[in-house]
């Protein structure tokens, strides 16, 4: 009896009478074939242990099945090769709920490097994606990758080198993503179109802009808001846009600390912000033509309370730079705003912070009718966001 | 318009004594195969063929064809679908067929003509109590017999353009990726609208089809395309066959917004001055999916006309470009006003 045989029939087995998790060993020396294998083979609740070593792998991988753990050797020991891959869209593709991916490498992906779609409940934790070349617009998209999902949790991840962002969350709802280390990405991590998220504990470096929150139009989910970024350390992301243009992140400025573009309910606090030279923190309206009635193109609700701001400001990548810089002597104040609100419910910021205004009336508006000046807006006394992340069971799960 | 030469071949074959011996000689499908739990191992286990070579349709199992068939390199198809005895289909408008129980799809993947025609992978889609299974079996190198390939694989060939590829087997899940609606596995092509009327009345002659739908054989003949035809019916048709399986709500693609079905009537759900959302470099230098009367600055055309992986669309089974459906393509989004 062959391989494909024996687990066939070890399958059939297991169908008439469900056994109790199993775990399942592959090394790389088995191949890319037997990872795939184990990867289908799975039943609910298994775990597929990956050996130490490179699995070289010419085509994406992928897993179906409910409340599987994938688990390496550590990020540095088990890493999955896409150097060579000749076909898929991403690296790891998950469509399955309740899935722990943890302790392994995905490198040099095509395309993104881990994608779950419609994945509820899914765990990232201890991965690392690294695009090794450094940044070039030749990346792959998306490191860390969850999409159309509700719970999801990202936790002690590197992702290096994405054309996009490192760790983006679209389109889903009750996530956190902490201590995780975002670098040379386009964007480090970016939060979109998605509600009830908590981006805490990570260090945001070296990117073009830390820690994106959009919202935009034309989605299938649609009305994203109630975000928390807190201590973060979002530092010296002063790495040139390397993405492909006609993506919106193409239009991130270089130096961009946090970047809220429209969202209903943005909260940052306690981050420590320094050396991004164009703005530690920004927020704007979605400028681009739309014709989504379902879509707000505002930035709505957004409260920036305490926050350590270091240098920053002080080389911005924008037009005019020379003469806001001699206006604001020197260096630009910590927050720019667009000005653009909607029945007066746009920025609020906490006491002690500053920042500069382009003093804009309507989403669109030209730039050319900006008409910067000193951010005056009467601080908060106190203010109530509500409680945001992803469910405690997936933290547990990692105890 | 003209049917493609291999369905009429097929049909002749039917006739053909030769086969009908071998019908008769061959043992009967294997409905339990079709209907259990396990992953057959062969594909023989089905007992689809009577003669598995020549692809000749054992008893039950009949050859069908597409208007507007899914691209793949230039490989040949074989399509066929089984019914265990007593069953027959259910019309659902211009929509797919509905299968009973029991019943399996089949489609085999061939390169190479007449003598020098080979067999690369038999796919099957099987409709068990649960749902539908699909699995990808691999011919050997002897043309005997085609095994499981749960993984998946690869295989180097030259297409019928003359170009040599590495061709990609799609693993199981795989088959999901373009298989799947809402979580579940469900077949892709036979749709009424893109089946012929002769066929759907042979059918219903043959008691195998509940009534011969309203919306059949909508959908254009891709092979009766030409200069003079308008492109816009055999674009939408193509974008149909080819994208729409991932590109639709509920779809693999669903995250886009970009909606590829024939039925979907909104421009901007179909790409015209709408912006991409996660194409990564697969947007290359531009910023609408389709940009009216500008093919060449369409992210939609750019994808279709790579076959880098991360570029290229479709993600799967695709590892050259097809240069006809680029240029039908290039043709609707020229003339777009």
């Amino acid at each position: 009896m062959n391989r494909t045989a024996l687990l066939a029939a070890l399958l059939a087995s297991a169908t008439a009478a469900p056994l109790a998790a199993e775990t399942h060993r592959v090394d790389p020396a088995e191949g890319a074939g037997a990872l795939q294998e184990a990867l289908i083979l799975a039943q609910p609740g298994d775990v597929i242990e990956l050996g130490e070593g490179r699995f070289a792998l010419t085509d994406g991988l992928s897993l179906d099945v409910d409340g599987v753990t994938v688990r390496g050797a550590g990020m540095d020991r088990t890493i999955l090769d896409f150097t060579g891959q000749q076909g898929a869209g991403e690296g790891l593709l998950v469509t399955s709920d309740k899935v722990t991916l943890r302790d392994f490498a995905v490198e040099n992906p095509k395309g993104d490097g881990i994608k779950s779609k419609g994945a509820d409940m899914i765990v990232y934790s201890g991965i690392r994606v690294e695009w090794t070349g450094g940044p070039k617009a030749t990346n792959g998209a998306y490191g860390i990758y969850p999409v159309e999902s509700t719970g999801v949790l990202v936790t002690n991840s590197k992702v290096s080198g994405a054309s996009d962002a490192g760790i983006y969350v679209g389109q889903s709802r009750d996530i956190t993503v902490s201590e995780n280390i975002v670098t040379f990405n386009v964007a480090g991590i970016e939060i979109e179109n998605s509600r009830n998220a908590l981006v805490t504990n990570n260090i945001a470096s070296k990117n073009t802009g830390g820690l994106l929150v959009f919202d935009l139009p034309g989605l299938p989910v649609m009305g994203g808001g109630n975000v928390i970024l807190r201590e973060n350390i979002v530092k010296d992301n002063d790495t040139p846009n390397f993405a492909p243009p006609g993506n919106i992140v193409a239009s991130v400025r270089r130096g961009t600390g946090v970047l809220v573009m429209a969202n209903d309910g943005v909260l940052i606090e306690e981050n420590a912000f320094d050396n991004n030279p164009t703005a530690h923190v920004m927020v704007v309206a979605y400028v681009q033509k739309f014709d989504d009635p379902r879509y707000n193109p505002y930035a709505r609700n957004v409260i920036i309370g305490p926050n350590a701001f270091g240098r920053g400001g002080d080389d911005p990548q924008l037009d005019g730079k020379e003469a806001l810089l001699a206006a604001f002597g020197g260096a630009l104040p910590p927050v720019l705003w667009d000005g653009i609100e909607q029945d007066g419910d746009g920025l609020k910021i906490a006491e002690g912070v500053t920042g500069w205004t382009l003093n804009l009336k309507t989403p669109g508006q030209s730039m050319a009718e900006a008409q910067p000046g000193p951010l005056q807006l009467t601080p908060l006394e106190s203010w109530e966001f509500p409680e945001v992340g992803a469910p405690a069971e997936l933290e547990a799960r990692l105890k | 318009m003209k049917w493609p030469a291999a369905l009429l071949a097929l049909s002749l074959a039917t006739l053909g004594g030769a086969m009908a011996d071998a019908q008769l000689t061959a043992p009967p499908v294997a409905d339990a195969a079709i209907t259990g739990s396990a992953f057959p191992a062969k594909l023989s286990d089905f007992g689809f063929f009577s003669q598995p070579r020549e692809q000749m349709p054992n008893l039950g199992v009949r050859p069908y064809a597409l208007g507007t068939p899914l691209w793949s390199d230039g490989a040949e198809k074989l399509r066929f679908i089984y019914l265990p005895e007593g069953t027959r289909l259910t019309a659902d408008g211009e929509g797919l067929l509905q299968f009973p129980v029991g019943s399996a799809i089949i489609k085999t993947f061939a390169f190479g003509e007449a003598a020098n025609r080979r067999l690369i992978e038999t796919r099957v889609l099987l409709h068990r109590a649960d749902g539908w299974v699909a699995l990808p079996y691999r011919w050997n190198a002897e043309q005997t017999e085609a095994t499981l390939a749960l993984a998946g694989g690869r295989v180097d060939l030259v297409t019928p353009a003359g170009e040599a590829i590495s061709y990609a087997i799609p693993n199981k899940n795989q088959c999901k990726t373009c298989h799947g609606k809402d979580g579940k596995v469900t077949p892709i092509g036979p749709k009424a609208r893109n089946l012929s009327v002769r066929w759907l009345g042979d059918m219903l002659e043959a008691g195998k089809l509940d009534r011969l739908p309203p919306g059949a054989a909508t959908m254009p003949v891709w092979a009766g395309y030409t200069a003079k035809t308008p492109a816009e019916p055999f674009a939408r048709a193509y974008l149909d066959v080819n994208c729409a399986h991932c590109h639709q709500p509920g779809g693999g693609a669903s995250n886009s917004g970009l909606d590829l079905r024939w039925e979907q009537r909104d421009p901007h759900a179909f790409g015209i001055g709408k912006r991409p959302v996660a194409a990564g470099r697969g947007a290359g230098e531009f910023e609408f999916s389709i940009v009216a009367g500008h093919p060449d600055e369409s992210i939609l055309l750019y994808r279709m006309n790579s076959a880098a992986p991360g570029i290229a669309m479709p993600e799967l089974g695709k590892a050259s470009i097809d240069k006809q459906g680029v240029a039908v393509v290039r043709r609707w989004i020229a003339e777009m006003k």
